[in-house]
């Protein structure tokens, strides 16, 4: 079941500028990638993007950028920080008159889950608590991924990273709670394999003044061990398995904007992937699976039954 | 113009309100709370415009600094000790975006063991991070750097932040008589905060901070920033010039006291060296030829006027109010470095360290410091730095190393 859609029917709807120009150091189907380019278009060009060390520092690399937006590295722990200073500077310049209003700009953090979910949480944790007007995008590939893919906050129980060998002990922090309990007046999860529910989520947000904050699932086909041309397939089966719940919070209150009516076992969803396939071979460890089917299962259970009627 | 009785923490703030900061990005710290409380007093009540912001850590703070900075707005933020520690990442970060603003620093000494009292651990631990340093010894002179340090910083010569360094307590919190400059006369001595370049329009967007994976690049930023801070001392010299004429207050980049005959003279920085100048006072009634000379600019360092004012003399002791662990006074090496360079160099150089903490540094410290330079020999060879505690001191310890348990009654005594 879908959310009726208000901005954008299909993708033939959304923008056809392009922000991103073709052409980065980025490994070949990154999802972070996809996703940018899909939410940067919606979004608009007239925007300063704040960076926190991760993979998609390597978009600009110095002489190049493929951006038509600026740009503004800061370092792991503090993009939020640094988007507080750029906002409030245009805001100071605009109102001295510095700056027309035509030349503002929209601060968007972008930051992978390393950033988001460790290191970068405090400085996140403030902007949203002190009201800042600003947009973020986390990109979520679930680990540690230009560093080579080692664990992270965000790395799903059982999966193999390589610092976790042997499958991550660990659930996956809930960034989309975490975000929430702040009572921001936008939270977003997202997926570049539904580029319109992405772009009727900027447009829900865009109006709507405080931090807006979006958590994309991207497929990483160097870390998770697959075939980049498989990148969509795999963020389809994260939706359609109820893996990756697709959803918003509007001043707190939750809805989902699909729910999967007849999910599809986990399993379709892990095992074409590397870091799962120690759950697979030698030997298969129904249990290890299982664990994570019932984790989306009590999640789809609970959440059906409070929003369906 | 007009006399008030300021702390040296009442004097930063001062200097961030004349010179017309539009924002401050905060985060408190003892001994600094009352340079950002008074702001933020100022900000309340009109009295200054723009923005402040409290932030969620030091590391914060500065990022939000050095992106407003960049984006073209006269920005100012302090912060103390373990503060500037935690937000060093970013102090390069920041330096390597050549953002030009000012933070004070006031000095206290570093964990562990946690302390309040000042030394200068700190601030030079930042002394590599592209920041140019000022150290101010008068709380006149804390607000005087303030206006100076946005003279310097935005520069085009420059264009790098700016740190003024003042001693916690013992300057933060000790009243002066400190004279006000005229709030026209410091905007004809600065550039008009609305001077500043905008860094992010939409017209023309900017990407800065941009990774750079080759070692050539990298090295060529990196000598730019090392070429633009050493640009810092003649940009200080012209606007002490032009300070001096407008406000009748000259500073240079080092501060000699008593030199002119000085056969011994005595190294210092900050708050302290007025203990120092006592001491030379006293020296001097007693017939010996000793001067001092205060080190204020630490970045650049200027090895060109410590060169010149120290050939010559027949000894140079260099009192360092920090301790870097198995190696000695940090300042004494900058200042061997120079001399080694240097003809007529004086041929007796001693290393003494005090003040740790907050130390008092008495007087039979400064007449045993001055008693072994005198004393020393030229061709000792290295000798380690001596370390400063009177005996009293020394007791003192050992009570509480009693209470404590760690050392048996009898070796303490």
């Amino acid at each position: 079941m879908k959310v009726a859609r208000e901005h954008y029917r299909s993708v033939k709807d959304l923008p056809a500028d392009e922000i991103i120009a073709p052409g980065s150091p980025l490994c070949a189907g990154c999802g972070a990638l996809t996703t940018l380019r899909l939410f940067h278009k919606v979004l608009g060009g007239n925007a300063v993007v704040v960076n926190a060390a991760g993979c998609m520092t390597l978009m600009a690399t110095y002489p190049f950028t493929p951006l038509r937006s600026s740009w503004l590295y800061t370092t792991m722990a503090s993009p939020s920080a640094g988007a507080q200073g750029l906002r409030d500077a245009l805001d100071i310049l605009m109102e001295s008159g510095r700056l027309p209003k035509d030349e503002n700009l929209n601060v968007l953090v972008l930051a992978g889950d390393g950033s988001t979910l460790d290191m970068g949480l405090s400085s996140t944790s403030g902007a949203i608590h002190r009201g800042l007007d600003f947009w973020y995008l986390c990109y979520d590939n679930e680990a540690y991924g230009n560093t080579g893919f080692q664990a992270s906050s965000a790395s799903p129980l059982n999966s193999h990273t390589a610092t976790s060998p042997l499958g991550t002990p660990w659930v996956k922090k809930d960034i989309f709670e975490i975000w929430r309990s702040h009572r921001p007046p936008y939270v977003a999860t997202i997926s570049a394999h539904d580029a319109v529910d992405l772009a009727e989520k900027v447009e829900r947000a865009r109006p709507l003044r405080g931090a807006k904050l979006f958590v994309a699932l991207a497929t990483c086909p160097p870390g998770w061990g697959f075939e980049p041309a498989m990148g969509d397939d795999l963020a389809k089966l994260a939706v359609e398995t109820g893996i990756w719940p697709l959803k918003e919070a509007v001043e707190g209150s939750i809805r989902h904007t699909f729910i999967p009516e007849r999910r599809r076992p986990v399993e379709a969803y892990l095992e074409p992937q590397r870091r799962y396939r120690h759950l697979f071979q030698p030997e298969r460890r129904p249990e290890a699976i299982a664990a994570i089917q019932e984790a989306v299962d009590r999640y789809w259970d609970a959440t059906i039954a409070s929003e369906r009627p | 113009m007009t006399t008030t009785m300021l702390t040296g923490n009442a004097s930063a703030a001062w200097g961030a309100r004349l010179a017309e900061a539009r924002y401050v990005p905060a985060f408190p710290i003892t001994p600094q709370t009352e340079i950002i409380e008074s702001l933020a007093g100022w900000f309340a009540d009109g009295s200054m415009s723009g923005r402040f912001v409290t932030l969620d850590s030091e590391h914060s703070m500065m990022t939000a600094a050095g992106a407003a900075a960049a984006a073209g707005v006269r920005t100012f933020a302090a912060t103390s000790s373990q503060g500037l520690l935690y937000a060093m990442e970013v102090l390069y970060t920041v330096a390597g975006w050549r953002v030009p603003f000012v933070l004070v620093n006031v000095s206290r000494g570093l964990s562990a063991p946690i302390t309040l009292g000042p030394d200068h651990n700190d601030v030079l631990a930042a002394r590599d991070s592209g920041f140019v340093q000022l150290h101010a010894e008068t709380c006149q002179e804390v607000l005087d750097s303030v206006l100076m340090a946005y003279r310097i910083a935005e520069d085009d010569r420059v264009s790098a932040p700016v740190l003024v360094n003042l001693d916690g307590f013992f300057l933060s919190f000790t009243r002066e008589p400190v004279e006000l400059p005229d709030p026209e006369e410091v905007r004809r001595f600065l550039p008009s905060p609305e001077a500043r370049p905008l860094g992010f329009t939409a017209s023309r967007p900017a990407a800065r901070g941009v990774a750079v994976l080759e070692g050539p690049t990298y090295s060529y930023f990196r000598y730019q920033l090392h070429l633009a801070v050493e640009q810092a001392r003649a940009v200080h010299d012209e606007a002490a010039e032009e300070f001096e004429r407008r406000f009748g207050r000259r500073y240079g980049a080092i501060d000699g006291y008593r030199l002119d005959d000085a056969e011994t003279v005595l190294i210092m920085a900050g708050s302290f060296a007025t203990k120092g100048r006592a001491a030379v006072d006293r020296w001097r009634s007693k017939g010996r030829r000793v001067g001092l000379l205060r080190l204020r600019m630490i970045r650049p360092w200027p090895a060109a006027d410590l060169a010149a004012a120290l050939s010559g003399r027949k000894a140079v002791a260099v009192l360092d109010q920090n301790l870097a662990p198995g190696l000695g006074g940090i300042l004494f090496q900058e200042v061997a470095a120079v001399l080694a360079q240097c003809p007529g160099h004086p041929p007796v150089l001693r290393s003494f360290v005090g003040g740790l903490g907050g130390k008092e540094i008495s007087r039979g410290e400064f007449d045993h410091l001055l008693n072994i330079t005198e004393h020393a020999r030229p061709d000792e060879g290295p000798v380690g730095p001596v370390l400063l505690m009177t005996a009293r001191e020394a007791e003192q310890v050992g009570q509480r190393l009693r209470i404590a348990g760690h050392v048996p009654e009898e070796v303490v005594s």
